[in-house]
């Protein structure tokens, strides 16, 4: 019974820290289906997003009513960096784009630790620390709340890429940049829209993470290497398969965790990467 | 208000005062170069511009005429050298092993440091403290805590910090005391820490401790700090029920574990950490009320004052230099650092190295006359002060207050810790 219990208690904590996964790698996976780009300071987006959370918060606008701010902010941001960077990298080798976006995490984290310095800085007494209890199990409100907007979040991307007009026109870049451009499609508007998009997400994913997480200069690495693994696990590109992928990476995490060791968590996680890169390379709902 | 202006003010008089006299004649002997090895760029210049504030106050109280119960301070400088003044010279090691090797030997050959002293991490003190032994000149750690630094079989390397193994064994003789005097029985513990040269570190010792005291280790937990979630951990631990959890996490992870510890109902009789995420201004201010009976071993507090009453004024002094940020584990060690190499460089009467070096080896300072709660300053063969000793604090009210060892102690300890509050 008491395995059982913990069984469930796990699957519970594997399933909202999937959601979390989730969270960050929409954004991710956006960016990368339409334009082919690996962004690789998503998650100095993330941590940006975060410390401009943190600046809400101390102006008295607590991190879920600062959320909108933060999600404007980003999406302005992500626009000013697509028109001003990615569009010249874009212009060049397809190498440009990673070493470009690479530099840009590295201008982020320094820029970051020069005006924040490294300190860990965090919501004071922030909302949702309670726990929530059904059935004999708990789990935190921070992470409800988190997982329920990485549901909502997802939902209303995947509804804006399937059904909206311009949401077609992403597809449409995404399958044929020169087919699109032929039927009119401004390719470089629609690139800064999901540029801007992809960070409006992870501008959610920092107002909702600093329920439960300090901010530093380095904050948004550890969730950016795992979104990463859920993007390329779940098919570059796919909204739906990064959802899919992240709920396994949560799960796989927390039960190798307690099964295996807690040394070894990543351990299945990563086997299961390779087994999807040998075995189905385009990614679980990846289209090529 | 007032009050406080008019300590600042009279603080200011005693640092003006204390600053040397002009010089009065030609016979004025050289300045004696001690050169500083700290992380003044990079993550943590913060933290090197405190150390190299907290040194050059200790440099100025040597230097000049006000004393305080502390030694060499007030003598006008190092009267068996013709009151000779002390000079610290500093390099950067922006916090890089192979920077601070770099700045240890431009000190030695071309500023012509008599003594180092530094570095605060313990991978820039093993690197600059190698080049001090190769040009046989002392080196002087006050700030690096990692055991193995002393365990190197170096012959010109002094520490006067504990290292991590002494803070451990502070918590077992800690409960030593606690079943002496309260009765308080622990049995099983269960260790959790960072994976890395800190947590692994502290774990060893605690593990090894506990085996030499006769504890029983129930559960021993290594995570990666950057970790972003703590699920099995917490209830690898909850299976394990242990009386008491040691921690040795940053402060993203110590939070993850706390709310981890408490949406799971994990309710030990004490939870012990090793400073770090739990002594970050963030901790509290971010728990609250869940911060509420954490133990943790800290090096220093304010509480000192009621063993020597110079850590107030001394605290003083290092707030009006550094915009009003007090004393804390770290400065008070780098200005006692500084202090014990002018105490051995006045005894040896000569800048000879090996004089120094045996004026090191038979330092003996009691721990009154220091800033910190030790019970004397004495090196061992090894280079590692024998007297030294950490001090364990709980949150009591959301505040860091000292409650071991007890002769230092301010309130008693809150034993078990409260219930979470759901």
């Amino acid at each position: 019974m008491e395995a059982l219990t913990t069984f469930a208690q796990l699957l519970v904590g594997g399933v909202l820290t999937g959601l979390v996964f989730a969270l960050v790698a929409v954004g991710l996976t956006l960016v990368y289906g339409v334009m082919d780009v690996v962004n690789f300071a998503h998650g100095e987006f993330l941590m940006l997003a975060m410390y401009a959370t943190l600046g809400l918060a101390l102006l008295g606008l607590g991190p879920l009513l600062g959320l909108p701010l933060a999600v404007i902010a980003m999406f302005l941001f992500g626009i000013i960096v697509y028109r001003v960077f990615v569009r010249r990298l874009l212009a060049g080798p397809p190498e440009a784009t990673v070493f470009g976006t690479f530099g840009l995490l590295v201008l982020m984290q320094g820029l970051a630790q020069a005006v924040f310095s490294s300190d860990f800085l965090s919501v004071p007494s922030p909302p949702f620390a309670g726990t929530i209890r059904f059935a004999g199990l708990a789990v935190s409100q921070a992470s409800v709340v988190e997982g329920c907007g990485a549901l909502i979040l997802t939902a209303l991307l995947f509804a804006f890429v399937e059904y909206t007009e311009t949401g077609r026109a992403m597809r449409a870049v995404a399958e044929d940049r020169i087919a699109a451009t032929l039927m009119g499609i401004d390719v470089q508007r629609i690139n800064g829209l999901a540029f801007g998009i992809g960070a409006a997400c992870v501008g959610a994913a920092g107002g909702l993470l600093m329920l439960s997480y300090p901010v530093y200069p380095t904050a948004g690495v550890p969730f950016a290497l795992t979104a990463f693994v859920v993007v390329a696990l779940g098919g570059f590109g796919s909204i739906s398969g990064a959802l899919v992928a992240a709920l396994l990476v949560g799960m796989l995490e927390v039960f190798g965790g307690f099964y295996l060791s807690p040394e070894l968590k990543l351990v299945p996680v990563y086997l299961a990467y390779l087994v999807v890169v040998l075995v189905r390379p385009q990614g679980l709902l990846g289209r090529r | 208000m007032l009050a406080r202006r008019l300590a600042l003010a009279l603080a200011t008089a005693l640092t003006l005062t204390a600053l040397p006299l002009a010089p009065t004649g030609a016979a004025d002997p050289p300045d004696i170069v001690i050169g500083s090895v700290l992380p003044l760029t990079g993550a943590s210049a913060q933290t090197g511009a405190a150390l190299r504030t907290a040194q050059l106050l200790a440099q100025d109280l040597v230097n000049g005429h006000v004393s305080y119960p502390l030694p060499m301070v007030g003598k006008s400088g190092l009267p068996h050298l013709g009151h000779a003044r002390i000079k610290l010279v500093f390099a950067d090691s922006q916090g890089k092993p192979d920077q601070a090797r770099a700045a240890a030997e431009q000190l030695i050959t071309q500023e012509h440091a008599v003594a180092l002293i530094g570095c605060y991490t313990s991978s820039t003190t093993a690197t600059a403290s190698q080049v001090a032994e190769r040009y046989g000149i002392p080196f002087l750690n006050p700030d690096s805590s990692a055991p193995s630094l002393t365990t190197r079989g170096l012959k010109w390397f002094f520490r006067t910090t504990p290292s991590d193994a002494t803070f451990a064994d502070n918590f077992f003789q800690f409960f030593g005391d606690l079943k002496r005097t309260k009765k308080i029985d622990v049995k099983k513990i269960a260790i959790v820490g960072e994976d890395g040269l800190f947590g692994a570190g502290a774990g060893d010792a605690e593990e090894q401790l506990a085996k030499k005291y006769g504890y029983t280790i129930v559960s021993r937990i290594a995570y990666t700090a950057t970790t972003t979630e703590v699920n099995a951990e917490v209830q690898k631990v909850k299976a394990a029920a242990p009386d008491v959890i040691m921690m040795a996490s940053y402060l993203p992870d110590a939070l993850l574990f706390m709310r981890g510890f408490k949406d799971q109902s994990v309710q030990p009789q004490a939870i012990m950490a090793q400073d770090a995420g739990f002594i970050d201004p963030n901790f509290v201010r971010t728990e609250g009320k869940d911060a509420e009976g954490i133990f943790t071993r800290e090096v220093f507090s304010l509480d000192i004052k009621h063993r020597n009453h110079a850590v107030p004024l001394i605290n003083q002094l290092f707030e009006l230099r550094f915009s009003g940020k007090p004393l804390d584990g770290n400065t008070a060690r780098d200005f006692m650092g500084v202090l014990v190499l002018a105490d051995a460089l006045d005894r040896a009467g000569s800048t000879k190295p090996d004089a120094i070096r045996t004026a090191l080896q038979k330092t003996n300072i009691p721990g009154n006359l220091t800033l910190m709660p030790w019970k004397n300053i004495q090196f061992d063969a090894s280079g590692q002060n024998q007297g030294g000793s950490g001090i364990i604090e709980q949150i009591q009210d959301g505040k860091y207050e000292t409650v071991w060892p007890f002769d230092v102690a301010v309130s008693a300890p809150i034993w078990p810790m409260p219930a979470w509050k759901h």
